[in-house]
């Protein structure tokens, strides 16, 4: 893989603290993610990662910290102002539309870059009859090329065995052409072949010239993080343990305790 | 029937075949028919990013042009051989034109191969270039560049994945295009007179066989055995210019090359190519080709998808279909016999046709085929007569790679099904004292390419020996019995073909593929691999729970069920041929595995080899044999497997 070269600070978590009732779900959490790089994040269960992408893509309000997103603070920022940023999120149980085909889900996700309003829509005058067929291309070109999902356009997404939707779910998320991507457990409950291609995907999602895109990778997969990632932020309990290049991660004497050294539990596929 | 070889063994050419002289080439015909329709024709169209996008004749030639002229300023010298691997889209055949049009000489490698096939294939045939779609063909052919001295660069055109790609061996097929543009400026005569100087006797494609016995090999075929076949063929049923066909099957496969090249450059229809292998039965379906040519287990496949759908569907639906169904398969059957249709069964036939066979042969794409073809293996009778109960014009083709695809085909309105009909024009047929079919022709290919022996074996005074034992019957049909080496003999001494029994078994929906043994034995007996997905859905519907192949097929339901099938089989046969044991297999027989060649036919010696404890036990008093195997996937990583297979008696 050639070595990236990234300086540029995309997103910044800041002392983020969070919790519900007596339980600390998140505390002092600090976190910078640099423009064009796959960093993780990884932990047991109940560690905290699924609140910390929720008050990154603003689903939860951090109680104490800051949100900062390309330089701005975001903290207040509802979920679909932070889209129109360019910030867009799979999620860990699929959440797509189960009775649209997959085409339209995917053009869903094209939405906020609509600029026709409701009448010109209706009449489809010129203007949006090419503004159409602009997203058409989109779509078309990058992502259900991409994403090899050609021969189910038309299928409805309900329909579709489970590693399909999670492919929909990326493809409606790659629609809004996000600079920072969230993937919550990609790869959960995908088989072998489905894993590599999910993994594939991603690297071509950060690193195709055309897409180029920061991601943000929660998962369990050792194996795949450990390849995959530029940097790896460990969680327990709440808690950073560490952040660093995978190398480190592996080595660290905590972390083998906390979350490696449970081979069972989170044994690697290979 | 019996074979008759004393008196009828020879049977003068048909009708005269088309004259074609020895100074065509395939390039000059391309250039001729590129330069008289131009721009106002369509040559081709691929369906690329959900739209199918339209390439003239024009397009074609200058495509072709710029990628010889790459080839050229590569370093490529008449005779080099260019070798392509990857799916069926225009690219390809632009490469193989160019190929040809520059003197080089065409080799084409199925897109599934494995890297020790790609590697031998390379290695034997001398390849100079490559061109490899995308990643994973590139990932192949890298890790064999080095031990194949002659190869020297590989070509390829599609950019995912490839942006970490430095290697020096490697260039785009669009830097191969510029570098052709910037070569025409200085040359612009070159290309032409290049093609003017092919003979049509010179070799033009090296094609391998796909070998059910020992490593492929590789037949030479001359411009002029491509053109004539084409010409022949197309003599019996004419295709227009405007007419469309579907190119999906691999270009590896001489039926294919036999459409897409032979005919399709002597008349110049429009090849369709699919946007996907995965998309190809719906691309169709759009398309809605003229001719279709594709091999018994895709007509196999769409039987399936219709018996599948036909239980899944509501009563009504159900009734209708088994209704003009019956319609159907009665005016088949008349027509078959060549008795006249009365007009009343004409009157029900019409209605047969608007109520469900016009909707359902355009769910199968066939709603404005000509002709039909199927070829490279045995179909079965139920099958056959399926699609001619729909309406379809299906006709059987026999040939051989050696012969550039094609020596017999059945005409319009005498089809037998339990034949392969009468020798094209310009092909003589014979039959050898044992019974083994011969053909002599003007498309008899040159020889096999490094391989004297077997050119010998094969090729004596002209005549090809196909290896398949068969007769000529009253109306001077030809019927294949089976491959000689594979018919077995019954306990009463009576010869038998296996393939006739596994066509009948396949017939059944459940059933994928099917393995008939009992040659010299006391009883017949069958290996079953059941289709998971239609089995599957059956279980389902039964509320059977399984988690995998091995389970499932080792169900007792579903040996009842296959058990019904084979029952259903073996109606009408002579008690000695009838099944009378049969065992499930854990797996489907598969291609990587080398049961099947890439074609997907049976590798006999292979099977009986690899799976002799079943054969042993199916033989002997027992009820289930223990297995206790490592399969390999494809990656490379092994997994054992242990189970026990039930042997049911009939």
């Amino acid at each position: 893989m050639p070595q990236k070269n990234k300086t540029k600070e995309l997103l910044k978590l800041e002392n983020i603290c969070m919790s519900f009732g007596k339980v600390k779900a998140l505390e002092n959490i600090s976190l910078t993610i640099k423009q064009g790089e796959i960093h993780s994040v990884i932990g047991p269960n109940g560690a905290g990662k699924t609140v910390m992408m929720n008050c990154i893509n603003g689903l939860y309000r951090p109680q104490q910290g800051n949100v900062i997103y390309k330089g701005c603070q975001i903290n207040h920022l509802k979920p679909y102002k932070r889209a129109r940023l360019g910030m867009a999120r799979t999620f860990q149980k699929v959440e797509v539309f189960g009775g649209m085909t997959v085409l339209d889900n995917i053009r869903l996700g094209r939405h906020i870059h609509l600029k026709s309003g409701i009448f010109s829509g209706a009449l489809y005058l010129g203007k949006t009859a090419r503004e159409e067929l602009e997203h058409r291309k989109f779509i078309e070109e990058r992502i259900i090329d991409l994403l090899e999902i050609e021969h189910i356009r038309d299928k409805s997404v309900g329909m579709l065995p489970y590693g399909l939707q999670k492919r929909v779910e990326l493809g409606r998320a790659l629609a809004l052409d996000p600079d920072l991507l969230i993937l919550d457990e990609p790869l959960a409950g995908l088989n072998l072949e489905e894993v590599e291609d999910m993994a594939r995907f991603i690297i071509d999602i950060n690193e195709e010239e055309q897409w180029k895109v920061t991601c943000l990778l929660v998962e369990h997969d050792m194996g795949v993080v450990m390849d995959l990632s530029d940097r790896i932020f460990v969680l327990n309990f709440g808690n950073m343990i560490m952040d660093g290049p995978p190398k480190e991660v592996q080595g660290h004497p905590e972390v083998i305790k906390a979350y490696l050294g449970e081979e069972d539990l989170y044994a690697t596929r290979r | 029937m019996q074979p008759d070889a004393e008196k009828k063994d020879y049977l003068a050419p048909l009708e005269k075949g088309v004259e074609v002289s020895k100074d065509m080439t395939i390039p000059k015909l391309f250039l001729e028919k590129a330069k008289l329709y131009g721009h106002t024709r369509v040559a081709m169209r691929e369906k690329e990013f959900g739209i199918w996008r339209p390439i003239t004749w024009e397009d074609y030639l200058q495509n072709v042009k710029e990628i010889a002229y790459g080839l050229v300023s590569l370093g490529l010298k008449k005779g080099d051989k260019v070798s392509m691997i990857g799916d069926n889209r225009p690219e390809g055949l632009w490469a193989e034109m160019a190929a040809m049009c520059t003197g080089g000489i065409g080799v084409w490698l199925f897109q599934d191969s494995l890297i020790d096939e790609v590697k031998y294939i390379i290695d034997h045939s001398d390849t100079v270039y490559l061109f490899a779609e995308g990643q994973e063909e590139v990932d192949k052919a890298l890790s064999i560049f080095h031990e194949c001295p002659k190869l020297k660069k590989i070509i390829w055109d599609d950019p995912k994945g490839m942006r970490n790609y430095k290697q020096d061996c490697l260039i785009s097929l669009k830097e191969l295009q510029a570098r052709g543009r910037e070569m025409e400026t200085q040359k612009p005569r070159l290309f032409d007179e290049l093609i003017q100087k092919g003979q049509g006797d010179e070799v033009a494609l090296l094609f391998y066989t796909s070998g059910t016995t020992s490593l492929p090999k590789g037949a030479l075929l001359s411009h002029y055995n491509m053109l004539t076949m084409g010409n022949n063929l197309m003599a019996v049923d004419p295709l227009k210019p405007g007419d469309d066909y579907v190119s999906f099957l691999p270009f590896a496969w001489i039926g294919e090359q036999m459409m897409s090249v032979s005919c399709g450059i002597k008349v110049g229809y429009t090849i369709n190519f699919p946007e996907e292998p995965d998309t190809a039965q719906n691309n169709i379906r759009e398309i809605g080709p003229h001719v279709l040519f594709a091999p018994p287990r895709m007509y196999e496949q769409m039987v399936r998808t219709v018996q599948v759908k036909h239980l899944d569907s509501s009563w009504i639906k159900r009734h209708l279909y088994s209704l003009a169904n019956k319609i159907g398969y009665f005016v088949a059957d008349l027509k078959f016999s060549n008795q006249p249709v009365p007009i009343y069964w004409s009157a029900l036939e019409w209605l047969a046709y608007i109520s469900v066979q016009k909707k359902l042969k355009d769910h199968l794409g066939l709603s404005r085929i000509r002709n039909a073809y199927t070829g490279g293996a045995a179909m079965g009778p139920d099958h056959f007569r399926f699609f001619h109960s729909l309406g379809v014009n299906l006709k059987q083709i026999y040939g051989q790679t050696e012969i550039a695809g094609i020596s017999i085909a059945h005409r319009s309105g005498d089809i037998k099904f339990d034949t392969v009909g009468q020798p094209i024009p310009g092909t003589e047929i014979k039959l050898s004292p044992d019974g083994e079919i011969m053909a002599r022709s003007p498309s008899v290919f040159l020889g096999y390419y490094k391989n004297d022996r077997a050119t010998q074996k094969t090729l004596v005074d002209g005549w090809l020996f196909s290896g398949d034992r068969g007769f000529i019957d009253d109306d001077g049909h030809v019927v294949v019995f089976d491959r000689t080496k594979d018919v077995m003999t019954l306990k009463d001494g009576r010869p038998f073909s296996p393939q006739y029994l596994e066509t009948r078994l396949k017939f059944s929906p459940f059933i994928m593929d099917s393995w008939v043994i009992g040659d010299r034995r006391d009883y017949v007996t069958a290996v079953i691999c059941i289709d998971y997905a239609v089995v599957g859905n059956w279980a389902d519907q039964y509320k059977l729970t399984y988690t995998s192949y091995p389970e499932l097929s080792q169900k007792i339901e579903v040996y009842d069920l296959i058990e019904k099938q084979i029952q259903t089989a073996n109606k009408d046969l002579p008690e000695p041929a009838q099944i009378y044991k049969f065992i499930n297999l854990y797996k489907t027989l598969d291609a990587d595995d080398d049961e099947l060649t890439r074609t997907r036919k049976l590798r006999r010696t292979f099977v009986h080899q690899r799976y002799e404890d079943i054969i042993n036990s199916l033989y002997a008093d027992d009820d289930s044999v223990h297995i206790d195997t490592t399969i390999t996937y494809e990656d490379g990583r092994k997994s054992k497997i242990k189970t026990d297979l039930h042997i049911r008696k009939l």
